[in-house]
């Protein structure tokens, strides 16, 4: 093990959330806690002619208030929900960036699909109109980096930057590459991803994938590990968190929600969920390796749950080949299916999750679902109590990606760490 | 022990010549590779000229099911890599130990932009018609296949990655590369970046913020980095592929080592999404930080290869960062653009600016600026005018700079004896 990689460990000190069943944690924890099903047919695709109908909108969200006006009209809505929630994660850290020395707070944000409305708008323009009718701010504004850009300009983050696109698997991805930063003396980052994938050319692109349930019906559109899984229902919306040096977290006082302890990440090849086992079990084993624990430690798994038959069982052979025989007893769940699947955000929003879950001793439900049919302890229903102190994020891309992210509890002793 | 990271394969496909040999010749000729606008009719657009890439993928040796799978740039990157990768000559290395790094900053906006093209009526419909899009089109919204791609080319099962930072993002692939090796992530990494943005709406986008050249009349002479008369960049198009490998295991196997991937850091401007501060200070921190990652000082530096994009704001902002990091030697410093001759292939372009600095390392040769007639009295360091010049090289800095206010930089050092 490299010099690099010793030290402490990142922590969790803020949390923001823009999520279908809540903008901010105040309203999340308790939808996830309690189950919530926030998923609906797509009113922002009105008329909708496209064979997916249902997914998690973020209703009651309007960019006044968590956004200049000057910045709104230069910026596409999954900007506005990176901005709202790099606010939000900044007041639950109580961390004012003007506080920190220049150039030692950064952003990193993970993207799949853009700004994608406010780029069909614009080459709606060119298209109908002719080149000289695109805006000035096309330039700014689709692009993948455009959230990073404007949270590090809105909050005078003048740190390291970065933005990855390694589509859902992305989102824990991120994670890493901060703690690259935190590791190397950086002391703070805004870590987090937002997507707002519907309209309608963003639905047509998705509808490739093959992997989008088509069902109607809000309650049973995504049923993941059930006998009934076809597919998932996307969703919108955003998360941020900061993660500081432990050290300098300690030295202002700040309250530590959860640690960063280990990532791993793997690739199997694009759509062969079959090998997708083998990658998520390489990439949970290694993230738990690089916290200095073994399988035996996870109390909880917050599950990728892509819903697809193959890929689900690819997810419950992982983890049988992970937890041998406590796989049968070890609590999962996918709070997801309750809000839908929000690509390299969905990632975002589970480790939110994870960390609101270690903080209230409660592994929240999987909405909606009422059986498992694999050999899991998958959680249904109501919350259940746990003592946490370690829990496994796991995710994958539907481009062959598979990452894994092990979050500690504050108070547990830290062995080793990313 | 630390682990360095080699560079041990080079793949380039640019403007001017497919393949290291003719990108290495054309940029030390000083000749240019910009021209009228040929992949569309740019007809009705404020700047009509581009670098283009003469690529036929039959002939650089892609199958038919490739070619239509893929988009222009993930053509560019496979074809970069098979180079790269036939360089390096790894051989057998442990897949789950082989990662893949790649950079894009527009992605797959060329078959986005066809399709949309055709889904609605030439931007006559809002809600496009999805059964007019190609089967391919899901790949084109995010970059996330990019990557995937490589990866499948090479075996890797690694950590497969896309950066997508915007115009730094072909520095960012490459940095985040080495520190997967540093980290202990992965071994061997194939790293880079590809672009293909010549398309109606990238072109209309730039041409918008008047970022662009419009000197159509004198296409080869367009790209004018440090000179008086310039009027912007020109939009360029290219993939460059570097094979990084931890210096002993690249040692063991008795590989020749081009150079090593020394330093690596980012900062941001916090200023502004498209303006740069005329002070040069976040660039020069980042250099700074790059050069105390690699253990160099400011004063070993015997090269810079500038993003020297060829706008004004650019090219007095790199000076003064230049002067703030060099000090009283920076007179001393070849600096030079090869942007002058290949254009500004966005995401790309750090990439393919790094496999020329590891060839200039290796054939102590700096590369010039093309075009630079009459320097703006703004700008008084050694640009390396017309003329390639021999100078033996132990470190070279490259810094990037792109919207979002994002600053980046890479030090490759000679590789150290063993």
């Amino acid at each position: 093990m490299s010099p690099a990689r010793t030290g402490s460990a990142p922590v969790v000190t803020g949390v923001g959330v823009i999520a279908p069943n809540g903008l901010g944690v105040g309203e999340f924890w308790p939808a996830v806690r309690d189950g919530h099903l926030a998923l609906a047919p797509i009113g922002r695709l009105e008329p909708n002619p496209y064979p997916v109908t249902v997914a998690g909108e973020v209703t009651g969200f309007e960019p006044a208030g968590w956004v200049e006006p000057r910045i709104t009209v230069q910026t596409d809505r999954f900007t506005h929900f990176a901005l709202a929630a790099a606010d939000l994660a900044l007041r639950d850290a109580a961390l004012d960036p003007a506080a920190v020395e220049p150039f030692e707070f950064g952003v990193m944000t993970a993207g799949y699909s853009g700004g994608v409305e406010f780029g069909q708008r614009e080459i709606e323009r060119l298209w109908r109109h002719g080149p000289e009718h695109v805006g000035p701010y096309q330039s700014i504004a689709w692009f993948y980096a455009a959230c990073s850009g404007q949270v590090s300009i809105g909050n005078g983050l003048r740190g390291p930057s970065g933005v990855l696109v390694a589509d859902e698997a992305g989102g824990l991805d991120i994670f890493a590459a901060a703690g690259g930063e935190l590791r190397r003396g950086v002391r703070a980052m805004l870590v987090g991803g937002a997507e707002a994938p519907f309209c309608p050319y963003a639905m047509c692109c998705q509808l490739g994938l093959g992997l989008l349930s088509t069902s109607g019906d809000p309650a049973t559109a995504y049923q993941p590990f059930t006998k009934r899984a076809g597919g998932f229902a996307p969703a919108e919306g955003g998360a941020m968190l900061v993660v500081e040096n432990a050290g300098a977290a300690h030295r202002r006082g700040a309250t530590v929600q959860a640690v960063v302890a280990g990532h791993g990440a793997t690739y199997t090849g694009r759509r062969r969920f079959d090998r997708s086992a083998q990658g998520l079990l390489r990439a949970a084993a290694g993230a738990l390796a690089e916290a200095g624990l073994t399988p035996d430690d996870v109390d909880a798994v917050f599950l990728d749950a892509m819903a697809d038959p193959l890929a689900d069982a690819a997810e419950a052979e992982a983890l049988r080949l992970l937890l041998g025989e406590r796989a049968s007893r070890v609590p999962v769940t996918a709070p997801k299916a309750g809000y839908g699947r929000s690509y390299s955000a969905a990632a975002v929003l589970d480790v939110a999750t994870a960390v609101l879950a270690l903080e209230h001793g409660l592994v929240p439900p999987t909405p909606g679902v009422r059986e498992c049919r694999f050999d899991l302890d998958l959680v249904i229903g109501a919350a259940r109590p746990v003592d946490l102190r370690t829990v496994l994020v796991l995710s994958r891309g539907v481009y062959g990606g598979n990452s894994a992210l092990v979050l500690r509890h504050p108070e547990s002793p830290i062995s080793g760490g990313m | 022990m630390t682990r360095r990271v080699a560079v041990t394969g080079l793949g380039v496909v640019a403007p001017g010549g497919i393949g290291t040999k003719a990108f290495w010749e054309l940029i030390t000729s000083g000749r240019t590779a910009t021209r009228p606008i040929t992949l569309f009719d740019p007809d009705g657009f404020r700047s009509r000229i581009a670098a283009e890439c003469d690529f036929d993928p039959v002939h650089a040796g892609l199958t038919t099911a490739e070619i239509t799978r893929m988009d222009r740039y993930v053509q560019f990157a496979s074809v970069a890599a098979d180079e790269a990768w036939r360089q390096a000559q790894v051989g057998v290395t442990d897949p789950w130990r082989l990662g893949v790094c790649m950079g894009s900053a527009v992605g797959g906006t060329t078959l986005l932009e066809q399709d949309y093209v055709a889904t609605s009526q030439r931007g006559q419909q809002w809600v496009v018609d999805a059964g007019a899009a190609s089967p391919f089109l899901h790949c084109a919204l995010s970059p996330a296949t990019l990557a995937a791609e490589v990866a499948d080319r090479v075996g890797a099962c690694g950590p497969v990655r896309t950066v997508s930072s915007g115009c730094t993002a072909g520095l960012d692939a490459v940095g985040h590369g080495a520190r997967l090796i540093e980290d202990g992530q992965a071994d061997v990494v194939v790293a880079g970046a590809s672009e293909s943005p010549i398309s109606p709406i990238t072109v209309a986008c730039f041409d918008a913020i008047r970022a662009t050249s419009a000197r159509n009349d004198d296409p080869a002479h367009a790209a004018r980095p440090f000179d008086r008369d310039r009027d912007g960049f020109v939009l360029g198009e290219g993939a460059a592929v570097l094979v990084l490998e931890e210096l002993d295991h690249a040692r063991r196997r008795g590989a020749e080592v081009l150079a090593q991937v020394a330093g690596f850091a980012t900062r941001s401007n916090a200023h502004h999404m498209t303006g740069l501060t005329t002070e040069g200070v976040e660039m020069a921190e980042a250099a700074r930080r790059a050069l105390d990652h690699a253990r160099v000082a400011p004063d070993e530096i015997g090269y810079v290869n500038a993003h020297g994009s060829g706008t004004r704001q650019n090219d007095r902002h790199e000076t003064a960062a230049f002067h703030r990091l060099l000090g009283e030697r920076a007179h001393q410093v070849p600096v030079s653009s090869i942007k002058s001759m290949i254009g500004h292939s966005l995401g790309a372009i750090g990439s393919i600016e790094l496999a020329a600095c590891a060839l200039a390392l290796v054939h102590g040769v700096v590369p010039p600026t093309a075009n630079l007639e009459t320097p703006d009295p703004e700008c008084d360091l050694d640009y390396v005018p017309h003329t390639a010049r021999e100078r033996r090289l132990d470190v070279v800095l490259s810094v990037g700079s792109g919207f979002g206010g994002f600053q980046s930089a890479v030090v490759l050092t000679r590789p150290e004896r063993s």
